[in-house]
């Protein structure tokens, strides 16, 4: 009989469920961020955490309390949920937003033309002035020869493991590229320096280029795989079926077609490997001076040049702000590269066939 | 304890579009009522209407009254997530949960409602899977995943999972479109047993199948694509079907248009 | 309505080779543009492949010239002393820091990041929830060294306050006790790792939240779920292998951090057992950090202890690879 005792648990009439006012959330909140700091005062605690902690607390058991006895157990839960999941979303935004506003306050001081096209030859780390023109130029450098390097190898990759891709072959690397991805960026610096030991190399920029080359591999692979896969297969047979060779057909068919997709997945590449400080502060050393010459001889770059102006100033304000320009640079650089990828991928999203 | 519907002036938006304009009916206990008409003429938006599934829909609203036994689903102060207790509902595709057992998926709704014993739970789960014909299939198999069912299988499961919580009013929204002649055969069979004891709503795209399981029949028709939807007439079904007073209901049942 | 059931998780599918295809692949392959084609693309297939071996090879060969000179357990030694005759050095402190604070990290950041990837997919309305979204993606591409300069200069101050206050009530565990240094703890750069991997989580839970079928939702809406037991029936159930996967991601990201724990933490080589005091290190830090002043004996040394982050990082990929696997029978993989 069980069964039947079932229905008489839920509220018997009824799909009338008594609940909170829709401006209770804000009164609780308000009421507990009083209270929070009422206790706090009354009880001598200066600390904020202290009365931010209590005053979340407080509207925890508040919220759940009146609606427990309002709306019942279930809702409760559901509002305690809500609270939760707004409760991370404001707490997480404050350290994201705040970096976003510092990099940009502080990083415009002395960001200007000068700044730009100056290098550090002739300026102390503990100096005003100087600026990251060599900085910028070894990035170039050094990116540029790295997607050269690894852009194409990506994209061949790719295009073996979807349009060849079968056998064991096909799936080693598949594999393999999983691990790669998972290759922290300093052990591809180490790599790449553990050869340089054997041949007892200096630092030069191209060695910093190789490390951040087999770094860009693995994401470029993945996003074109990605791509690739969203030609219709119909595409290729329609092609095929015409006696063009497969080779003609993946140039002027398939990669034409996702061409936006996989151009997108090149700069969300060349975004993150323009960021990577590590492997180069073991390859490309850094260097006040301007070196246009990747081949030869240490070289700077935007990301070194932020560690190496915070950790040889010996706290001196001048290259703090010098840090933060930089950085506002390279996130800059960075951001744009990002907001073009974007724009070129929904642009020329491939059709799907849907 | 099944419950009588009565839906006046029903109108119901996605965004600015209006898919179904000023719809009144009542649907009696104990009976099955079946929704037919064209594709888009709102059948299933007006189905989804009636347990408040339909304001899910990002943009989804409705305007006029659903009266559940004299009680307005839409009036003040009425909890949706109350309705929907007590108006279940089957699916075009069967959605077990996936990552539940046969078990869990039948128990999911009633473990919602607060703490049942282990053999109280196994005693409804029980007779919801004989109520839904499903029982001698999986008896030995329960904490097998639902998802490893067959389609058939799983909607009945679904049926199950929906039945479990005693609602007053169960709505299908055309739950054999995704089966099998034979998987189909076997849920109308247990459409027939359910009207027992629930108010139950189907739409359909088969007429055949609202000749054979409905009582009455509701045809619905647009009057051009973009148009909303509307009500054109509910009868008896034997009526509908041999003798309708709507031209338009007699063209679409002689497969004229449609 | 009809949202696909295709399961997210199997390989979409490629194109699968008939006979005709192999037989036709067979016959073009003799035409020499297809020949060439063929040879690039494998060429860069196998070429992955030698750049993998080659790192494996490499490591272990320069780590080999290093750790058999060591005098200390390789392993156990707490001390990185690579300029004295004999050398004694050891990764016990390494590693011991580099798990504790991807640990931290992981705490405060998983449920953080699946909150937030709820928030966008399921509490949001939906514009704020979009342009949330596109801020998180943007935020995931800032540079490593950016964070560490916020974190080193904006972020440490502001810890002293928490710090302070986690030893007045916790202090007494020993773990949350303080010794008023300053606040460049394994603590520090455990909030600061969670900051940084937070929104890679984030985008890839909410992708997966996005993901869940609109029917598993509507099952669970049309038993008379709440938002809540929706998220808990339908889509926290769906989403969880792609939440672990999400992890893994983050966690192989604070494992191999470099830049940001290197600007915020002030090392040394001792195991701590509060959080709060200063010193400990992890691997890539010790390696940014002794690297310039090292011999190029010392070198061999870091190198060995990179070869040590690198068969960490393999092991916790694939152990997510089999947490993943074994939960395949449930996953919405067969729904």
């Amino acid at each position: 009989m069980s069964h039947a005792q079932a229905p008489a648990r839920r509220s018997p009439s009824t799909l009338r469920g008594a609940s909170l006012p829709s401006w209770s959330p804000w009164a609780i909140a308000g009421g507990s961020i009083l209270l929070g700091i009422g206790i706090s005062a009354a009880a001598g605690l200066d600390s904020k955490i202290q009365w931010a902690l209590i005053a979340g607390i407080l509207y925890l058991l508040a919220t759940f309390g009146f609606a427990a006895r309002v709306e019942g157990g279930r809702q409760a839960k559901d509002r305690i949920a809500t609270s939760l999941v707004w409760t991370a979303f404001v707490v997480a935004v404050i350290p994201l937003v705040s970096l976003i506003w510092v990099t940009v306050a502080r990083g415009v001081k002395v960001l200007d033309f000068y700044f730009l096209t100056h290098s550090m030859g002739v300026v102390a780390d503990t100096e005003p002035g100087g600026g990251i023109y060599h900085a910028i130029l070894g990035s170039i450098e050094q990116v540029g020869l790295a997607t050269l390097i690894g852009a194409p190898i990506g994209v061949l990759t790719a295009i073996y493991l979807v349009e060849y891709g079968r056998g064991k072959l096909a799936r080693a690397v598949t594999f393999f590229v999983d691990v790669m991805t998972g290759i922290p960026s300093i052990v591809a610096g180490l790599f790449i320096l553990s050869i340089m030991l054997m041949f007892d190399m200096q630092p030069f920029g191209f060695a910093g280029s190789l490390a951040l080359a087999i770094l860009m591999m693995p994401v470029v692979v993945r996003s074109t795989e990605e791509m690739l896969k969203l030609v219709p297969n119909e595409l290729r047979e329609a092609s095929l079926a015409l006696g063009v060779p497969k080779y003609r057909t993946i140039l002027k068919v398939v990669l034409p077609t996702c061409i936006g997709g996989i151009t997108t997945g090149i700069m969300l590449a060349i975004a993150r490997i323009a960021g990577e400080t590590a492997p180069v502060l073991l390859l490309v050393f850094g260097n006040p001076f301007i070196n246009a010459n990747p081949f030869e001889g240490a070289q700077a770059s935007l990301p070194l040049y932020i560690y190496q102006q915070f950790s040889n100033s010996a706290g001196s304000g001048a290259a703090f702000d010098r840090a933060w320009a930089a950085s506002l640079t390279l996130i800059a650089f960075v951001m744009i590269l990002n907001l073009v990828a974007r724009a070129i991928a929904r642009w020329k999203a491939p059709k799907t066939g849907r | 304890m099944a419950k009588r519907i009565d839906v006046s002036g029903l109108t119901a938006y996605y965004g600015s579009h209006k898919a179904i304009e000023d719809i009144s009916m009542t649907v009696e206990p104990r009976s099955v009522t079946a929704f037919i008409g064209p594709s888009g003429c709102g059948k299933s938006t007006f189905l989804r209407t009636l347990n408040r599934m339909h304001e899910v829909t990002p943009g989804g609203r409705v305007e006029g009254k659903v009266l559940l036994d004299d009680e307005d689903l839409y009036g003040n102060g009425i909890d949706p997530v109350s309705v929907r207790r007590e108006v279940g509902m089957v699916f075009q595709r069967p959605n077990p949960f996936p990552t539940m057992s046969i078990f869990d998926n039948v128990a999911a709704g009633l473990r919602l409602n607060g703490s049942y014993r282990k053999s109280e739970l196994s005693d409804i789960v029980e007779k919801s899977l004989k109520g839904a014909n499903l029982w001698n299939e999986v008896k030995d198999r329960l904490n097998k995943p639902g998802s490893g069912l067959s389609g058939g299988q799983q909607q009945r499961l679904c049926i199950a999972r929906a039945i479990a919580v005693e609602p007053k009013v169960l709505l299908m929204d055309e739950p054999c479109s995704a089966l099998d002649p034979i998987s189909t055969l076997a849920i109308e069979d247990l459409i027939g047993e359910l009207k027992e004891r629930f108010t139950i709503v189907i739409v359909t795209h088969n007429m055949q199948q609202a000749a054979r399981v409905s009582d009455r029949t509701a045809f619905f028709n647009l009057s051009a694509v973009g148009q909303p939807g509307r009500l054109i007439e509910i009868d008896d079904t034997e009526r509908i079907f041999s003798n309708p007073s709507v031209q338009a209901t007699e063209d679409y049942i002689s497969g004229r248009f449609g | 309505m009809d949202i696909s059931t295709q399961n997210t998780e199997a390989p979409p599918p490629g194109p699968q080779p008939t006979a005709v295809d192999r037989k036709r692949a067979a016959r073009s392959a003799s035409r020499p543009g297809d020949r060439i084609f063929l040879g690039l693309s494998r060429g860069a297939g196998i070429l992955l492949l030698v750049i993998m071996a080659a790192i494996a090879v490499f490591l272990t060969y320069r780590a080999s010239l290093a750790i058999s000179k060591d005098h200390g357990n390789f392993l156990t030694t707490f001390e990185w002393n690579t300029n004295i005759d004999p050398p004694v050095f050891g990764v016990a402190v390494l590693a011991f820091g580099t798990i504790v604070s991807s640990i931290i990290a992981m705490v405060l950041a998983v449920p953080v990041a699946v909150a937030i990837a709820l928030f966008i997919t399921h509490y949001a309305p939906r514009r704020i929830g979009g342009t949330v979204a596109y801020v998180i993606d943007l935020l995931a591409a800032v540079p490593s060294i950016v964070y560490g300069l916020w974190g080193a200069l904006i972020l440490v101050p502001h810890m002293n306050g928490l710090f302070g206050w986690l030893n007045d009530y916790l202090g007494w565990t020993g773990v949350f006790s303080w010794n008023d240094g300053p606040p460049r703890s394994m603590l520090t750069v455990g909030i600061l790792l969670a900051i940084m991997i937070l929104p890679i989580i984030t985008n890839v839970s909410r992708e997966v939240f996005r993901q869940v079928p609109q029917m598993h939702e509507e099952a669970a809406l049309a038993l008379g779920a709440t938002r809540w037991e929706v998220i808990r029936m339908s889509v926290l159930p769906f989403g969880r292998s792609g939440v672990i996967s999400a992890s893994m991601l983050g966690l192989g990201r604070a494992l191999g951090e470099t830049m940001a724990v290197a600007t915020v933490l002030s090392p040394d080589f001792l195991i701590h057992a509060s959080l709060l005091n200063a010193g400990g290190g992890t691997f890539a830090q010790n390696i940014a950090s002794k690297f310039s002043e090292a011999t190029q004996f010392g070198r061999d040394a870091l190198i060995a202890s990179g070869l040590v982050l690198f068969v960490i990082t393999l092991l916790v990929n694939g152990a997510a690879r089999l947490i993943i696997a074994r939960r395949a029978e449930y996953s919405g993989a067969n729904a």
